[in-house]
Parts: C-alpha cells; structure tokens; sequence
C-alpha cells in the first residue's frame, strides 16, 4: 500500500506542508503559516459558502498549523458543520479537530453534542465509533452530562457491534474519571462484569480497563468479576501460544489482557480459598513461564512476557500473603538485578523496594544488597542509580544500617547534582532512625554537610541540633566533635551553624581541655564569622552572648567584639540589634539573670522528623511511606495474620515518630492517598484537620512555650514550617505592651493573614487588649508586627488565644496559641525585711489566703536558676528572710486597675526527695492559686 | 496513560494525544520540558524515567521518538509494547512507515492511534481488527469518491 494512495486527494493540504518544510528559516515558517491563517479566515469570513471538501481542506491545515506549535483560534464553527457531513471523511476530520483543539467554548458544545447525538442514533457503526472517539477525547462535563446515562445502555445492548462496544467501555471510562457522580451504577453494572467472559478479546480488554476503574471505587458493586477475572487469565496462560491468534503478541498469549486482569485483582484482597487456589496456580505458571528457554529472541517477546510476570509479582507483593510465591517473586526480581537489559535491571529495583517492606521477603531482599550497592557505583544511567538509592533506602534496618549509610555517604561525592538532596534527607533519617549509638548519628551528619554542605536543608541541620540537645549522652561528643570539623581551613556555613549552636550550648563540656579553652573556642567560631551569611552572623553572636554566661572570662573579648563599629553599626538590623541589645544584657545583667535568660535550651518536644516530612512532601507520601509502619499495618490490615497483637501493641507504646503527626500511618499501603494537597502546607493541615473541631485546637507544643514565656517576656511563642511567632512585651503595674513578630517562613506569600486576639466571656471583664490589624499580605521570607496594648482591669485565670488565620498556596491554614499574658506580668516587687515579711506572712493566715502545693522537680534543683526564674517571675527575692537558707521567699504587688493585691510566696526545695513546696499567700484566694499554679509549673 | 508524544530528533513536535484535560499552556510547558529531557539522554540509558509525578516510557525508532506518560501504577514493559504495536500498525498501513509519512498523513496517524487506543487505554490489541477498521473508513472514502 503506497503512501501516495492514503492521500485523500487534499492537494492543497501536501503543498502547504512541503512549503512550510522548504522553509529555510523560523521567521520564514511564521510568515508562510501567517499568509495560510489569512487566507483560511478571508474563506471561512467569504461570502461564497464553502464546500465540504474545501471546509476540510482548510480545517486539516489549521490543525496542522496547530501541530506545528501555533495557537489557533478560529475553524471551531466550520469544524462543527463537518460534523454533520454525510461524507466519512467530512466528518471524521470533523471530530479530528473537534478532538485535538478543544474549546469550552459551550454553544460550540452544545452543538458538538448535538451532532454525536445524531451519529449515535445513527446505528451506523463507523460513525457511532467515530462519535464515541469523540466523547472519549474531549471527555469534558457537558458531555458526561448529555451521554453518560446513554453509553452504558449502548455498551450493554445485545445488538451492539463489538467494536462500539469496545469504544463505548472505554468512553464511559473516561467520562467516569472526569465527572464520576454523572455516571449512575445500575443494572448495566453486573452485565459488564459479565464482559468478561466474551468471545472477542478486543471486547474483554476494553471491558476490563472499565471494570478496575469502576471496582476502585464500588468493589462491593464489582466483587464477582474476581473470580471471572481468575478464570479468564487462568485459560490465557495455560493456552498454546497460538490459540489466541492475532492476540498473541510475539508469542505471548494476550499481554495487554493479562496485565489489566492482574491489575483488576489488585482492586481486592486475596479472594476465596477455591478461586485463591486457581489464582496461585496462575501465578506460578507466569513464574515459571520465566525460566523457560525464551521463544524468540526478539525484545518483544521478553517485553511482553516480563510485563505480564512484573504484574503478577505487583499482585503477589499487594496480597502479600502468600511467603513462598513472595520468596519466588524476590529471586526473579534478584535475577533480573543483574540482567544485561537495563529496563530488566531498573524494574527489578523499582519492584524489589515495595518487596522490601513486606516481612516475608525484607530478608530475602536484603541477600541483594551487595548487587544494590553495585548498581550504585557501575550504572551508567541515573534513573537506574536513582532507584538503587531508593531500594537501599528501603531495604535498611538496624542490622545493615551502618554499611547501607557508608555507602550513600560515598556515593554523595560523585552522584548527580539533581539527586543530592533526596540522599542527604535519606540519608539523615536512617542515621537519626538506627542510631544506636549516637556518637555515630552525629559523625553522619557532619559528613553529610562536609560532602554535600548545599545540598543540607534546614530541616537535615535543625535536626541534629534538636538531637543533641535532647541526649545528654552526646553532648560532650558533639561539641567536640564540631570543634575539630570547624578547624578545616574551609568549612561549610552549614558547619559553622551547628557548630556555632551546638558550642554555645555545650562548649562548657570541653572547655577543659586546654586544646578547646573557651578563648580558643571563640577565636575559631569567629574566624569563620566574616566569611558567613546573615543569618549565620545573627546565630553567630547569639553564641557568643551564650558564651558569656558559661565562660565569664571571656566576656571582655566578646564585648570588645560586640562594640566593634561592624557590628554596633551594621547595616544588618537584625545583627545590629543583636550586637546592641547582647552588648548591653552583657553589661547590666547580674551572673543570676544571664544565668535565666541564657540557660541551655530545654528539651525539644518529641516530634515528627521534619527531615521525614520533608522527604514525603518532595517524593509523595505513597513512596516514602515509613518501612516499619507499612510492615505492621499490612500484618494487621491484610493478613490478619498470626501475630498482629504484638505487632500492634507495639506500635501503641512505642509511636514511631512518624505515626501520629500526619495521619498518614493508618491508612492502608496500596492504594495510596493523594499527595498532600498543596505544596509544603499539606502536611501542617493534615496535623490540624486530624482533630477536627469547630474551634481551632490549640497548635501542638503551644503549652510548653505558653509556660516557657511566664518568667520571661520575649522570644519565640510559635514556630511550625510555614510561620514563626515571636514576641516581645513589656508591663509596667497594670498595663502592658505586647509585640508580636509573624515571620513567614516560606516562599511565598502569605494571603488573607488575620490575626485575632480571643478572650473569653470569662476573661473578658478582666482584661482589655487593644490591637490594629495587621497587613493581609505577608510576603515570603518578611516579618510583619502587630502591637498589643493590655490594660490588667482585675485579677484574671484565663490566658487571651491568639488564632490566626492565613492562606498559603492553595489551602487555608489556622494556627492558635495561648497568648502569655498572665496574672504575674503585673506584678511589682516588694523589698522588705525579714521582720515586715513575717508580720504580713502571719496577717494573710486566713486558710482562703493561702495555697500550697508540693510536687516533683521537672528540671535540675538549681538554686541560681530558681532565683532567676522568681525575679523573672515579677516578684522580689528577699534574701536572708527565710531561716533556712535553702529555701527562697518573695513578695511583690499584683496591679489592677481597680485593686491592689499583695503577695507573698515561699518555695522550699528538698533536694533529697528532688520535691518543692510552694506556698503563696495573698489576700485573694483566686490570686493564691492562680499565682502558685503559674510557678509550680517552672520548677 | 495520560498522554503520548511523538517528536523529531530536532525536537520537533509530528503527534500529541491528551488523554487529561490541561491547557493548551500546560500542555506546551509539558512538552518542551519531556523533549528536552528525552533528547537529553543517551541512546543505551533505560527506557523509563520519574519525571514529575508520572512514569515516562519513551523509545526511539529511526528519527521519531515516541513517548508516553503513565501513572505510578501502570506497567511499564507493556506501555513500550503499546508503542512497538503502534509503529507496527503505522508500518503496516504505510508499508515501511518513515517521518515523512507522518508528518504528511498526520490526521491517519491519529485515526489508527484512535483505534488502537482510546481515553488512555488500549482499546484493540489486534493488528488484524485495526487495520479492518482504518481500511473499512478509507473504502467508505473511495465509494463517495466514485459517487
């Protein structure tokens, strides 16, 4: 058949695109296709009506100018009037165009719709299926509602061709993913599972691609096509290679079928025993069909055979229930790993990393590492080196951790730019997941930012810092360990953050050592001060600010560094605010109040890795799904196997990290969920809608910081990934001034931010808070304030809510805190002798006048912390008052606007029994107990 | 499958088919951004790639590359086999198909495409039925000629 003789005589069309390919230029191409538009649209605007032949002539060439790149935006109307030719080929490039150059354009729907109408009534097959295509391309709503309730009744009609009953499958399938509510389940349902038994394969595999697609969603509706699927595939892997005729593709008898039939069964957990016995006998004959000598050497035949054998594994691995067809599956795969086909060898890898998380074959797999570790250092291709990463990742536990870690480290040096950051995060989470020894956790990380310092994002460095400070068996090792990383000449800024951090909390450990003396110390972290970033300059001096409270003989060096003109006078605000507020807190504050404002950071809330986090949002939650997780889920959700109640024990007494934060843990591993919805938002979402409630709960960690902020009034209320909170306030007797800082943390703009202070029917009488709101707009990476006036009108138990609500990306995002403005901020201190202390103590004896509460000591029984934390607190320290030294007495007045309420307090630590006593007295019973519940939460 | 694309060495776009609703923006952003990446690669590299959230399958057959974008779930071995089956189908219908071919006879490119693959899926496997339905349409084509 000579091409010449397919021409359908369109002359003008052939000459067209022989000019536009003699074209010499880009510009001539543009003037020759702009000289065609003109001259269609003077025909189509014409006065003498076209005929057909030229209508299709001329609509071909704007399709072919469409083709070329160009937007074309005329021919809708002429293309429409095609299809209502009588003529095949009017028509057929009628819905051609129709088909490729969509509009939503809806009188032009309507009239499409019209004319497929026409052609489905028509009973003429060619046109029904050219109709059908039509459908089946556009797929847009207005057609789902003008055909969906007709295609099932063509698809199901006794009468209907096999042909259009092929398209009409497959139209309805479309029109099921675009608009499936327009697609009611009827009785044409069980009449469509029976497709797949009929005589014509054509009809079976269209019928088949419907049937998965529609059981996805209503498997109750579809159960019984299981076991006609299992008997289906079972005659085509069991027939003679030829009795499928031109269904059989190099010889394998009907790939395409036996793919969709396998896939259908994956909509199901493992089906009866009797139906389950035919199935496994399927599936060893696809797993042994492997081992046979290959009928053809041609790449077809082992394409097509190991297409229908990769599917059967997904099947195997998705049940997940069978061990012996698991350890066959693993072996295959393992064969594979080392095929001389690359496609072989990037599959085997792909499969085997959904094998590694199923407990029957995690060891089988792991017999493979070396090949794995192979592939990553001989594989030519990325995409194969890639899903190398990706099967070690997924193969690790705590018994290969060390070496599959040595090997990504090692592999970072030379892997492909467009990777690093996903082996660094996968990296930092095996680490920080199997560290038994942290020592180890912490060499890792190091090496991580020492390899690929760029690559390391926030999140990977956050991390370790929240590590080590939450271990106190590391924190020797880490701050010595950075001290030696940050004598490289040329360190990473990334380096010098967590250096910078880690020894401005725990330098003290190894100041010892005359080799990391505090002064030595200083000079390094300062050597590297002019070389950094802002941000790292800002961290920098609060390092040396937390120096001087552990290392009071280096105090003049930093204060001669802080006065300097480059810091004093920086142009940076934020450095030049640090330097000066740092340099005066240096000079006024007693050792006892640095002691309390520079303590060492308190433990880190026990959470999700963000690096985890991070991960799922750049691969997608499915692919990253926790190794352990997903094992014991499948142990509880599919088997029902013998030991589920262990399994699941466990998972309760000992929350992986991951499980509770984001909700994703309990869903089932198959049919995995969407992708969080927008951007890095979704997962934050996810952790607010999981309690789902009228009133926004309150953001979780938000308590912890509420008690942090009542000894002390500036600092960080808030922090997730998207925004941080942070406030500085100031109260002077019954009134007060709040600042509050809202950083986005992000990117990208913040839409919509309101923030909204709440008091409570309650609270309300008691205290007034007068605010303006803020800016709606925050942009990415800016600070926005908002001043809060606060007038204390009487004694008050409440805490105000800030909750503030925003739009990041496509979601709405709300955050609430608790605002710390408590009852204490109005206090003023009272300096009186031991005499007047005793004589009030004794007037306020009144049992309503005091309460008392004794309980544990949370933190180290430090004396100087604890004088710190009551100056903090608002009242005075009274020293000498109390007869026994151990124990610390305050008084102060608490300001109202009506009233004036004095106060006295008592806190007897025992340090045997590590148990405080406090006692407070004051003349108002409600003002005692809120006052002691305040402070007892410090201690 | 979401969509395939045939395209040039030059990068030069011969054949696309949507199977998703985008915008003709998108679509063109897609577009540039695969043939780039394809063209990018060498000839022995793996068929397959991760490219956004789909799985690509492309194969090169003379100066036409043919590439397909599946979802996470979809075969890959087979969807180059749906390629191969599509060449086979040009092939027969053209006698030893070659670019020209197509770029010349685009609209019969999409019609066997068409019978071959409808709304992403397979539609008919068989060589035999394709080429019955094309033949059947251009004889229609012939009668009205003669008339």
């Amino acid at each position: 058949m000579p091409a010449v003789s397919k021409g359908d005589g369109m002359r003008g069309l052939a000459v067209f695109i022989s000019d536009i390919r003699n074209c010499k230029s880009k510009e001539a191409e543009i003037k020759r296709i702009n000289k065609e538009l003109a001259n269609i649209r003077s025909k189509f605007k014409g006065d003498k009506a076209l005929d057909g032949y030229s209508k299709k002539k001329y609509v071909c060439k704007l399709l072919f100018i469409f083709l070329l790149g160009h937007d074309i935006d005329f021919g809708h109307m002429e293309a429409v009037n095609l299809l209502s030719s009588n003529r095949y080929t009017e028509k057929q490039i009628g819905y051609l165009f129709i088909s490729v150059l969509v509009n939503s354009n809806s009188e032009l729907i309507r009239l499409i719709n019209n004319a497929i109408k026409n052609d489905l009534a028509s009973r003429n097959p060619t046109f029904m299926g050219l109709a059908l295509h039509c459908i089946a391309s556009v797929g847009s709503r207005e057609m789902a509602e003008a055909f969906a309730g007709e295609i099932p009744k063509v698809l199901v009609a006794g009468d209907t061709m096999d042909s259009v009953k092929q398209s009409a499958a497959l139209c309805l399938l479309r029109l099921y993913r675009t608009s499936s509510d327009l697609v009611p389940m009827g009785d044409w349902t069980s009449r469509v599972v029976h497709l797949l038994n009929d005589q014509h394969l054509g009809v079976v595999t269209a019928a088949t691609s419907l049937i998965t697609t529609l059981a996805q969603k209503n498997p109750e509706e579809f159960k019984t096509s299981v076991s006609l699927a299992v008997s289906r595939l079972s005659r085509i892997v069991t027939s003679a290679s030829t009795d499928l005729q031109d269904y059989t593709y190099y010889f394998v008898p009907a790939p395409w079928l036996s793919v969709k039939l396998l896939r259908l069964l994956q909509c199901y957990p493992p089906p009866d025993p009797a139906v389950r016995g035919r199935l496994t006998e399927c599936l060893e004959t696809i797993l042994n069909k492997a081992q046979e000598p290959p009928k053809s050497k041609k790449v077809q035949h082992s394409n097509a055979k190991n297409a229908v054998l990769f599917e059967a594994i997904s099947l195997i691995i998705h049940h997940d229930s069978e061990p012996n067809l698991l350890v066959r599956a693993c072996n295959q795969l393992g064969q594979f790993l080392q095929h001389r086909e690359t496609n072989l060898r990037y599959l085997a890898l792909e499969s085997m990393c959904t094998l590694a998380s199923s407990e029957f074959s995690h060891e089988a797999v792991k017999t493979h590492i070396e090949t794995v570790i192979n592939a990553l250092k001989t594989e030519r291709d990325v995409s194969v080196r890639q899903r190398a990463v990706d099967l070690l990742y997924a193969m690790c536990d705590r018994s290969n951790a060390p070496q599959i870690v040595a090997e990504m480290l090692s592999y970072l040096e030379t892997a492909d730019y467009s990777i690093r950051e996903e082996i660094v995060l996968k990296v930092a989470i095996l680490a920080e997941k199997y560290a038994v020894d942290y020592t180890w956790y912490v060499d890792t990380i190091l090496n991580l930012i020492r390899i690929a310092g760029d690559y390391v994002s926030e999140e990977v460095w956050y991390r370790v810092i929240q590590i080590v400070i939450n271990r106190d068996d590391v924190q020797g090792y880490a701050a010595k360990t950075v001290f030696e990383a940050l004598q490289a000449p040329a360190c990473h800024e990334n380096l010098v953050k967590v250096g910078g951090y880690i020894l401005g909390e725990f330098g003290n450990l190894i100041a010892g050592d005359p080799r990391s003396s505090p002064l030595i110390q200083f000079n390094l972290l300062h050597s590297k001060f002019h070389l950094c970033s802002v941000p790292t300059r800002a961290l920098l001096l609060s390092t040396y600010i937390k120096f001087v409270n552990l290392f009071p003989e280096v105090k003049p060096t930093i204060q001669d560094v802080l006065r300097s003109d480059s810091q004093l006078r920086n142009a940076d605000v934020e450095l030049q605010q640090r330097a000066v507020e740092y340099l005066r807190l240096s000079t006024v504050a007693s050792t006892d109040i640095l002691a309390t404002v520079l303590e060492e950071m308190p433990p880190f809330p026990e959470r999700e890795s963000s690096i985890l986090a991070k991960l799922k949002k750049k691969k997608g939650p499915s692919t990253v799904t926790d190794l352990e997780d997903t094992k014991r889920e499948r142990s509880v959700d599919v088997n029902g196997g013998p030991e589920p109640a262990p399994a699941s024990t466990s998972a309760m007494s000992t929350p992986s990290p991951s499980a509770d934060l984001l909700g994703l843990g309990a869903a089932p591993p198959a049919p995995a969920g969407p992708p969080p919805s927008s951007g890095s938002g979704g997962l934050l979402v996810d952790v607010f809608s999981d309690s789902a409630s009228a009133v926004a709960p309150l953001a979780p960690g938000s308590e912890d910081n509420f008690a942090r902020f009542v000894c002390k009034n500036n600092g960080v209320l808030f922090e997730n990934q998207l925004l941080q909170i942070g406030l500085k306030s100031e109260f002077r007797q019954n009134l007060g001034r709040m600042f509050i800082f809202y950083g986005n943390k992000t990117s990208t703009q913040f839409l919509n931010f309101t923030p909204t202070l709440i008091c409570s029917d309650d609270l309300q009488p008691h205290l007034n808070l007068q605010t303006k709101p803020v800016d709606p707009t925050v942009e990415g990476g800016a600070q926005v304030q908002q001043v809060v006036n606060i007038e204390c009108v009487s004694d008050f138990t409440e805490a105000p809510v800030l909750s503030i609500q925003f739009r990041y990306g496509g979601t709405f995002q709300n955050v609430s805190v608790q605002l710390p403005i408590t009852l204490n901020k109005f206090f003023q201190p009272t300096e009186m002798a031991s005499q007047d202390f005793f004589q009030r103590w004794k007037q306020l004896s009144n049992p309503q006048q005091e309460v008392q509460n004794i309980f544990k000591a949370k933190h180290p029984m430090d004396t100087e912390v604890t004088k710190a934390k009551i100056i903090g607190f608002g009242s005075a320290l009274l020293e000498e008052v109390d007869p026994n030294p151990a124990n610390f007495v305050g008084a102060g007045i608490i300001h109202t606007k009506t009233t004036q309420i004095g106060c006295l307090l008592r806190l007897e630590p025992n340090l045997q029994a590590q148990m405080y006593r406090l006692t407070l007295r004051t003349s108002k019973e409600a003002v005692s107990q809120r006052l002691c519940e305040l402070l007892s939460a410090q201690f | 499958m979401q969509f395939m694309l045939l395209f040039s060495r030059q990068g030069k776009l011969r054949l696309q088919k949507w199977y998703v609703p985008l915008s003709d923006k998108e679509k063109k952003k897609i577009t540039r951004e695969l043939v780039q990446t394809v063209l990018a690669r060498k000839p022995k590299m793996c068929s397959f790639l991760e490219w956004r959230d789909l799985k690509i399958v492309y194969k090169r057959y003379a100066s036409l590359y043919f590439c397909c974008a599946i979802e996470d779930q979809d075969n890959e071995l087979i969807t180059l086999e749906i390629i191969h089956r599509y060449v086979e189908l040009l092939d027969k219908y053209f006698g030893s198909v070659c670019e020209l071919d197509i770029i010349f006879n685009f609209e019969k490119a999409y019609f066997i495409l068409d019978e071959f693959l409808l709304g992403g899926e397979v539609q008919e496997t068989s060589k035999k039925n394709v080429l019955k339905a094309i033949e059947q349409a251009d004889l229609l084509q012939e009668f009205q000629k003669v008339h």
